[in-house]
């Protein structure tokens, strides 16, 4: 067999888990196929109930039907881990633990595949939009923001436990239901656990002591080819899930054409290669803290 | 040897591509170009990038005058490409630097031309200088440019009044690296028919070019049709072998445009602008009386481009007579060539309005500022209350066409005395029913209308005053009665009234720079800094415009300006130092 040299020689993303699938849409008996890091990799339910993910193989093309779990050995297997909803491999070393999320354990959330979408972007680029509030009226006009209430406030940033946090970040969002005449103020708290995955936390509107979660786990296809996984954890007892996801949706779609319009494509790192705003103070320090981590994948590291 | 592409001058687009409020995405030699016409039939060839995040700013929109890109909103001028608006903070004027990368530009034949950084002018053709040009259909090519000149040195074609001929002469006019001419002769009669037609080839990258080719006759009416159709078929075919030739040979390395980094200050902390400066001439390129007593003057710049304004900024303006003046650009968005300004003749002045009225004429040239912006317009209001007293008008009118041109809700009060006093009426006229006039009112039916227009306080709603001194007074007093909180209520005074009490003497330590000064009696904080090398941007010099603040860590300051506020008084923790002092022995400034 030829040896050949990964495309991905950054160690740091090589050893992290990815995400590659909701758990809910993994087939069973049948092999499912994707990328990751440049490299295929194949997927499935084993007739005996377990996820398994290997390198492909000729033998086991996608499409093909698994006949019983022994047909499965074998193979170049990878790392598998269900959590959150979302099945995770890892074609390096990972960590024994994938980031914290306690709250997707609490019972009065629903917790829920919002949909996932391909992008030709990086997903930096992709968690760096997520971040990004300023966007909202323009992109999102009559969803996550209404003009012409463009103006971010500040917000507090930093780093803490190794994440990066975004906190007190407040938006001008349009009229969310049929009790409010004017446009409100929203309170976001970010935070990016893992290079490729971000969070949004607010207040519940249905039970403000809790938080309703809106996530997206950025699976790296390539370095500038991604599909990116919306998660959804929300206390909800109305909304149907055609609903939530049909508007998680509607909202990556109005992303999608200005992400595949950015260029480069891969995040630059060095400070000078983008100006940035005080509005922008969550991705300038997300930027710095991949320049730390030392992330080359996906991004273009500064000095280069 | 063969010339550097990169300093010759290429078609980029051509008239028809750029159409009003449309964005053409263009390539050169690798480079992604936005081509936008404004207006004003400018076409700006700029790179096709933000350069806030890096989006492609052709899938942004022209509004005629500026181009917005489509992730934040960020507004770009017609010429300039320096920004005028980020939306995130509309409090804040942009950093006058913050600007995406122009190429030069022509239009000839046509056709635009632009290039990475061309020398002399486009090529000039005798046959199209001397003939009556006709564009023929653009032909994109998957193959190199060299190979498409090539190809096109045995290009056939018919004369435009002879496509029935049967039998025809080519004859190869001239060619060189990125273009060719040709001229068909029919031989098969003796009528002389001859048509020459110019392929300009467009390097788009090292692997595709576009054939965009001028026909050195219009052809009649009638037949212009089946012209373009034969020149179509022709050229058709001969992309076809282009690119059959092309699909043998190995794929060229696409080219790799290098992208400039963005200015150090921008990527870090904005630089503090310095000094009293009159960095630009500019020539008086037309005055003219705009109302009574008011005269009008449209600045034009020498050379180059004038840098970007946005609504409220002011310019000084340094006289013949030695003086300096401070006077607002009245221009609307997108009007970027000229800076027009209104000046209203105060004969008990000292000299200023005086000067400008009488002195300087058409054809001069004025030594003025950058412009400076302490009065930016927010543009997150649902509504807009403009108050304009007199020739106050100036900066109002900037920010009502700015409104306007964003359909954003507003309304500008023009106070004056009778319609003959009311500056630049003909665009007042231009901004419809948002313009309400109120013509000889004296002064307490002038407060009782304010009083009126200011009544209701709103969250949502920003109010804008410049005018005389007696007015501001009113407007700020109405306004703080009627419960607008002061951050909502701007103004800008022409001048400060107040009398200035220069009598203390204190101490001034400076927290960054690491120095104490004695600010004596009779002098200012602002003069005893730039004598110790400490130098601060300044303008008005009397506590008006804003440009010489500076921030206060301690100590009591003694306000003299009409610049802030009165909770920005109370707050104390900013100062104008070309007339405040101090209260306490020593204050400590951030500088």
């Amino acid at each position: 067999m030829e040896i050949t040299q990964p495309a991905c020689t950054d160690p740091v993303i090589w050893n992290q888990w990815h995400v590659i699938s909701a758990l809910d849409e993994v087939p069973a008996g049948v092999v499912s196929e994707t990328l990751l890091l440049d490299e295929r990799i194949s997927f499935t339910t084993s007739p005996d109930g377990e996820y398994r993910v290997w390198r492909s193989s000729s033998r086991l093309p996608a499409g093909a039907e698994i006949d019983g779990p022994a047909s499965l050995n074998g193979l170049d297997a990878l790392p598998v881990k269900p959590e959150y909803g979302y099945l995770w491999t890892s074609l390096g070393e990972p960590p024994d633990d994938l980031f914290p999320l306690p709250e997707y354990h609490h019972p009065k959330r629903r917790n829920m595949n919002a949909g996932s979408v391909g992008v030709a972007t990086s997903a930096p680029r992709a968690v760096e939009n997520f971040l990004d509030l300023a966007h909202f009226p323009y992109v999102h006009e009559g969803s996550l923001g209404v003009l012409p209430h463009t103006e971010v406030a500040e917000y507090d940033v930093e780093v803490r436990d190794g994440e990066v946090h975004a906190t007190k970040c407040d938006m001008m969002v349009p009229k969310v239901g049929v009790n409010f005449d004017e446009p409100l103020v929203m309170r976001y708290r970010y935070r990016v656990p893992h290079p490729y995955c971000v969070m949004l936390y607010y207040d519940s509107l249905p039970d403000p002591s809790l938080e309703d979660i809106c996530a997206i786990w950025v699976q790296p296809m390539t370095a500038d080819r991604v599909r990116a996984h919306n998660y959804m954890g929300v206390i909800d007892d109305t909304s149907t899930n055609t609903d939530i996801k049909g508007y998680q949706l509607l909202i990556f779609a109005q992303d999608k054409p200005i992400l595949e319009n950015q260029h480069p494509k891969r995040l630059p790192l060095d400070p000078r290669a983008e100006t940035p705003i005080r509005a922008d103070r969550s991705a300038i320090a997300y930027r710095r803290w991949l320049s730390d981590l030392g992330v080359t994948y996906g991004v273009i590291p500064a000095g280069l | 040897m063969t010339a550097d592409p990169f300093t010759l001058w290429h078609p980029v687009a051509s008239e028809h591509d750029v159409p009003y409020r449309h964005v053409h995405h263009g390539q050169l030699l690798g480079r992604e170009l936005a081509v936008w016409r404004a207006d004003d039939d400018f076409v700006n060839v700029w790179e096709n990038r933000c350069l806030h995040r890096g989006v492609r700013l052709s899938i942004g929109s022209n509004d005629g005058t500026e181009l917005r890109c489509q992730y934040h909103g960020w507004r770009y001028a017609n010429r300039s490409a320096g920004c005028t608006y980020i939306p995130a903070h509309p409090a804040d004027a942009p950093a006058r630097t913050i600007c995406n990368r122009t190429f030069p530009t022509m239009e000839r034949y046509g056709l635009v031309w632009s290039g990475e950084e061309p020398v002399g002018e486009p090529p000039t053709v005798d046959v199209l200088e001397a003939g009556t040009p006709f564009g023929l259909r653009n032909l994109p090519v998957h193959a190199p440019a060299d190979l498409a000149v090539r190809h096109l040195q045995a290009h056939r074609f018919l004369p435009s009044d002879r496509l029935d001929s049967g039998s025809v002469a080519m004859s190869v006019e001239w060619a060189d690296e990125y273009s060719v001419a040709l001229t068909a002769a029919t031989t098969d009669t003796d009528d002389g028919s001859a048509s020459t037609a110019v392929f300009f080839v467009q390097p788009v990258d090292s692997g595709r070019c576009v054939i965009r080719a001028v026909l050195a006759e219009t052809p009649a009416a009638s037949d212009q049709m089946a012209v373009l159709r034969h020149h179509a078929t022709e050229l058709n075919a001969l992309v076809a072998r282009i690119e059959a030739e092309a699909a043998l040979l190995p794929a060229p390395e696409p080219m790799v445009p290098v992208l400039q980094q963005v200015p150090l200050h921008l990527a870090e902390v904005p630089e503090a602008p310095s000094g009293r400066q009159a960095a630009l001439r500019v020539q008086v390129r037309r005055k003219w009386e705009t109302a009574a007593g008011v005269a009008a003057f449209e600045l034009a710049p020498i050379e180059g481009l004038l840098p970007t304004f946005q609504p409220g900024a002011h310019i000084d303006v340094h006289l013949p007579n030695g003086l300096v003046r401070q006077y607002s650009i009245t221009n609307g968005p997108g009007e970027t060539s000229y800076y027009r300004l209104g000046v209203k003749l105060e004969p008990d002045s000292t000299g200023g309005s005086v000067c400008l009225h009488s002195t300087v004429r058409e054809g001069d040239v004025l030594a003025i500022s950058e412009p400076r912006n302490n009065f930016p317009l927010r543009r997150d209001s649902m509504r807009t209350i403009l108050l304009a007293g007199g020739i106050g008008i100036t900066p109002l009118l900037a920010m009502a066409q700015a409104l306007d041109r964003m359909s954003l809700d507003f309304e500008l009060h023009c106070f004056a005395q009778s319609a003959e006093h009311t500056a630049f009426s003909d665009v007042l006229d231009g901004l419809g029913e948002s313009v309400v006039r109120h013509l000889g009112l004296p002064p307490d039916e002038t407060v009782a209308e304010i009083r009126r227009l200011v009544a209701a306080p709103d969250e949502f709603t920003h109010v804008y005053v410049c005018g005389p001194g007696p007015m501001l007074e009113a407007a700020r007093r109405e306004a703080a009665a009627a419960g607008w909180p002061d951050d909502h209520v701007h103004f800008e005074y022409f001048k400060n009234t107040t009398e200035i009490d220069d009598s203390s003497t204190f101490e001034v330590a400076l927290a960054r720079s690491a120095l104490t000064v004695t600010v004596p009696s009779g002098s200012t904080i602002l003069e005893v800094l730039r004598e110790s090398g400490v130098p601060l941007p300044s303008s008005c010099e009397q506590g008006a415009c804003g440009t010489c603040v500076a921030t206060v860590l301690e100590g009591e300051p003694d306000h003299q300006d009409v610049y802030l506020n009165d909770s920005d008084h109370q707050a104390g923790d900013r100062i104008m130092t070309c007339v405040s002092r101090a209260l306490s022995d020593r204050l400590v400034l951030d500088l």
